[in-house]
């Protein structure tokens, strides 16, 4: 049917700014709505359009249209337009306010769609306060998809999925939503209007607009319910379905102001203004200049480094830390790293390792499967790993004596009771310093300078720095004088 | 040095807001979390928007709302939290919103566990979500390709107004390796579709709805002629001594490391062998295995899946050269010596050589 074919009339009270003037996002039939006859939205529209009229807000306003017989909003508003996915509109209007804090951001929501599956969405939106208006349209049923039962069906009422009508026992009672939000603190204004008569509508004008305008001022979070008629799905004439909104929809949903703290609410901070562009790597902690120079050897590396470790033990002897020490030293001295932290169950069942490189050249792999040195702080650790140590390697362990099983003729062993000698140097917990002191001795692969820097950047407290170098110095002298001994 | 000791986790939201990123919305998960702490520190120091959202489901619709507005906006999870998003996902295709999405895989199906799998190649290469659609997939394999990537996302997302997957296993999220970032920050854009609020966006319309068939139609093959020039243009893999490979190894990820360091072992041993990586997982790097082929007696998949990438490497073979697989699951890795000797054995099996594939057609 072509366009031409529908003859023009004239609108004797005139149409809202807020609105097209000629639909033409619709397939057809330019001038008018989708809408059924009788149906609650045209009427929810207009008032809607009317605030935005009123408050002078057209060019800031963004309509968020859900699924449901809302779905085609923007066909109508001469505003933004962002469809989005069922129950998910306050969840959009959230980040479209947030990102744009200047724009009017209206959820326009039926009742399927706010009620029951967006439930989770409008809660937490209306938990966060946050600075946007829903329009609630309810017609206690899902209109669009031909009438199935919503959470807001009447008991007793026949739908195509209750068709012995809705009962207590299998979907029980209708939802109160407005009851439900107002017991939340953040909102700022919740309140219920109906569309039943020529009174009910006046108040559901000024509550939208008062919801609309709170947004504007930047009060917070406000939620309008309007019982809306469905003459098609209730099967009843547009009169008799306006009246049963009054006469019996009501008795259910009491019309009223759940919430109103609309007197008390301040407007809401700004967020702080955004930094100049330049100073984004210093707030990132990237820029160059504020990163350390290390202390690379001088001139070219003598030897080729490519170091292997692994370290294990249990969680809070500080595996991770001092695979990070010898680490960072080694970027520190200029050479190619990575440090791979034990993962997955282990993490969260108290034996913890990790897997620590060191190269001159560009590591391929960051798992150490063969590693040169072993640093087992516990004997569940070394019996896990004892037998992956390059023959020719070293073990250092945590314990007075080397278990007699786990003794290997190919690689070379430092067991020395770490813990209690950190102990005596002022504190158990440097174990792992003494242990890593031992391991530098044995790679003697990175300048002191080096070290100093890693244990600077990573340990903060002075005092722990303190008391790390010297656990650092106690290790190398015990390796040495192992060596002695031999 | 202006290197720094840094996780993956955490390069990736440096990475991003530097690329112009100011709304990070997300929900905590293993091992994906850090992303989220970082962001939660950094983004509004930055003058962006941090929100943890109440579920994956509102955070990838959160989303869709900053992306609507036109900013450029990112999430991080995992593979459950992933498939949640996936309606989200196939939204954003539709409506043509761009977005970055960090999946820092666990183990699955359902809660799995913690460990690391690259089980999630299914749901996010070929696309969770309902209709015809694809997103763009980039697969870092260090730390310093989290950042890099993540920058890469952002550039791509907007080039083709289309999400993109940054897709790492746990490894890579939670190694710490030096990492370097680029010392000017992308400067935030308004494009021209955005419904930013203003006079001039007033008509603008962000929907994935398209009632009458053949505006959908239309709209479903204008998407499809997007993917087939990303498909032309934004293909990368890196090739590791893959030149003269007889066996071509291909894993992505942390199994695209341990790969290299076979490689050098196996070449030691006098196998020739190389590495193939898919950087971008979609669009899939089919030339380069195309290529590859005319040298290369079989090709050997390595991969935290029982079999995922696997399909795609045959797809792009096409039948023209054997594939094989090896596979470790559960939070597994294929280990350093399985694959070797999975190598080792391959070698025995594929002699005598095969001539290159033009030798052999030069007799036809």
């Amino acid at each position: 049917m072509s366009n031409e074919m529908i003859p023009d009339y004239e609108v004797a009270h005139g149409k809202s700014k807020a609105f097209y003037e000629r639909y033409e996002r619709k397939g057809e039939l330019h001038h008018q709505t989708h809408y059924c006859p009788g149906c609650g939205h045209g009427n929810v529209s207009k008032m809607l359009a009317r605030a935005i009229d009123e408050l002078g807000i057209q060019d800031r306003t963004i309509l968020i249209n859900p699924v449901g017989c809302s779905v085609f909003g923007y066909y109508y508003f001469d505003v933004g337009n962002i469809q989005a996915a069922h129950g998910r509109a306050p969840a959009v209007a959230t980040a479209v306010k947030r990102s744009r804090p200047d724009s009017v951001v209206v959820a326009y929501q039926g009742d399927g769609d706010l009620a029951a599956i967006g439930s989770g969405e409008i809660l937490h939106a209306a938990n966060r306060g946050e600075n946007i208006t829903v329009i609630f349209v309810n017609n206690g049923i899902y209109s669009m998809t031909g009438g199935q039962v919503a959470p807001t069906t009447l008991l007793g009422m026949k739908s195509l999925t209750t068709p012995q009508g809705r009962s207590v026992a299998n979907e029980g009672y209708p939802l109160h939503v407005s009851e439900l939000l107002a017991t939340l603190e953040a909102p700022v204004l919740i309140e219920r209007v109906g569309l039943g008569d020529a009174k009910q509508i006046v108040q559901a004008t000024r509550a939208i607009k008062r919801a609309v305008e709170n947004q504007v001022r930047g009060l917070g979070f406000s939620l309008i319910e309007v019982l809306s008629p469905c003459p098609t799905i209730w099967k009843m004439s547009a009169l008799d379905a306006q009246h049963w909104v009054r006469d019996v929809m009501e008795k259910t949903f009491p019309l009223g102001v759940f919430c109103d703290r609309t007197k008390e609410a301040h407007p809401r901070l700004q967020p702080a203004p955004a930094p100049a562009l330049a100073e984004l790597p210093r707030i990132l902690g990237v820029a160059d200049d504020d990163l350390p120079e290390g202390h690379p050897y001088p001139g070219k590396r003598a030897e080729e480094v490519d170091l292997h470790v692994r370290v294990a033990g249990f969680g809070g002897q500080g595996v991770l830390l001092l695979g990070e020490v010898l680490a960072e030293a080694g970027l520190d001295a200029g050479l190619e790293v990575s440090w791979l932290p034990s993962y997955g169950p282990e993490m969260r069942s108290g034996t913890s390792n990790c897997h620590v490189r060191l190269s001159t050249k560009t590591i391929d792999s960051p798992l150490v499967v063969l590693p040169d040195v072993l640093v087992a702080m516990n004997e569940p650790s070394l019996r896990k790993f004892d037998d992956s140590v390059r023959p020719g390697g070293w073990v250092i362990y945590n314990g007075d004596t080397f278990p007699e099983d786990c003794k290997r003729k190919d690689v070379n062993v430092l067991a020395l009771p770490f813990t209690d000698i950190a102990h005596e140097l002022g504190d158990a917990r440097v174990g792992n310093m003494v242990m890593l002191g031992a391991l530098l001795e044995i790679a003697n692969a990175l300048p002191q300078t080096s070290i100093d820097a890693a244990l600077g950047r990573l340990v903060k407290n002075p005092k722990w720095v303190a008391l790390d170098e010297r656990a650092l110095e106690r290790g190398r002298a015990l390796l040495k004088e192992s060596l002695l001994e031999v | 040095m202006h290197k720094q000791l840094m996780k993956g986790n955490e390069a990736i939201v440096r990475a991003a807001i530097l690329a112009g990123c100011r709304g990070f919305y997300g929900y905590p998960i293993t091992p994906a979390s850090e992303i989220t702490e970082v962001a939660a520190l950094y983004m509004p120091q930055a003058g962006g928007v941090f929100l943890q959202a109440e579920s994956e489901v509102a955070a990838i619709n959160m989303l869709y709302g900053a992306s609507s507005a036109g900013v450029r906006c990112m999430t991080a999870s995992s593979g459950p939290g992933i498939s949640l998003m996936q309606e989200g996902m196939s939204y954003m295709a539709g409506a043509e919103l761009p977005c970055v999405i960090a999946d820092i895989t666990r183990g699955g199906p359902g809660l799995g566990n913690l460990g690391s799998e690259q089980s999630d190649y299914h749901q996010v290469v070929k696309g969770g979500g309902n209709g015809n659609y694809r997103t763009i997939v980039l697969a870092p394999h260090s730390a310093q390709e989290m950042a890099d990537l993540t920058a890469l996302s952002f550039e791509l997302a907007d080039r083709y107004r289309t999400p993109v997957v940054l897709l790492a296993d746990g490894f890579i999220g939670q190694m710490m390796e030096p990492v370097e970032f680029p010392q000017t920050a992308v400067e935030p854009q308004l494009p021209d579709w955005a419904v930013a609020g203003t006079a001039a966006s007033r008509g603008n319309l962000i929907t994935s709805l398209h009632i009458e068939n053949n505006e959908l139609e239309a709209h479903v093959l204008k998407l499809e002629a997007k993917y087939k020039l990303a498909e032309e243009r934004e293909v990368r893999a890196e090739e590791w001594y893959a030149e003269d490979a007889e066996i071509v190894l291909v894993g992505y990820g942390i199994v695209g490391r341990i790969l290299k360091a076979v490689t050098a072992e196996a070449r030691a041993a006098g196998i020739n062998v190389g590495v193939l990586r898919p950087i971008t997982l979609y669009p899939f790097p089919t030339r380069n295995f195309q290529r590859l082929a005319n040298r290369a007696r079989v090709f050997v998949v390595v991969e935290m899946s029982t079999g995922q990438l696997v399909e795609d490497v045959r797809l792009a073979l096409n039948g023209i050269r054997p594939v094989e697989f090896l596979s470790r699951v559960g939070g597994n890795i294929p280990s350093h010596e399985d694959v070797l000797k999975f190598v080792q054995e391959l070698a025995r099996r594929y002699q005598p050589v095969l001539r290159p594939i033009e030798e052999q057609m030069a007799h036809v």
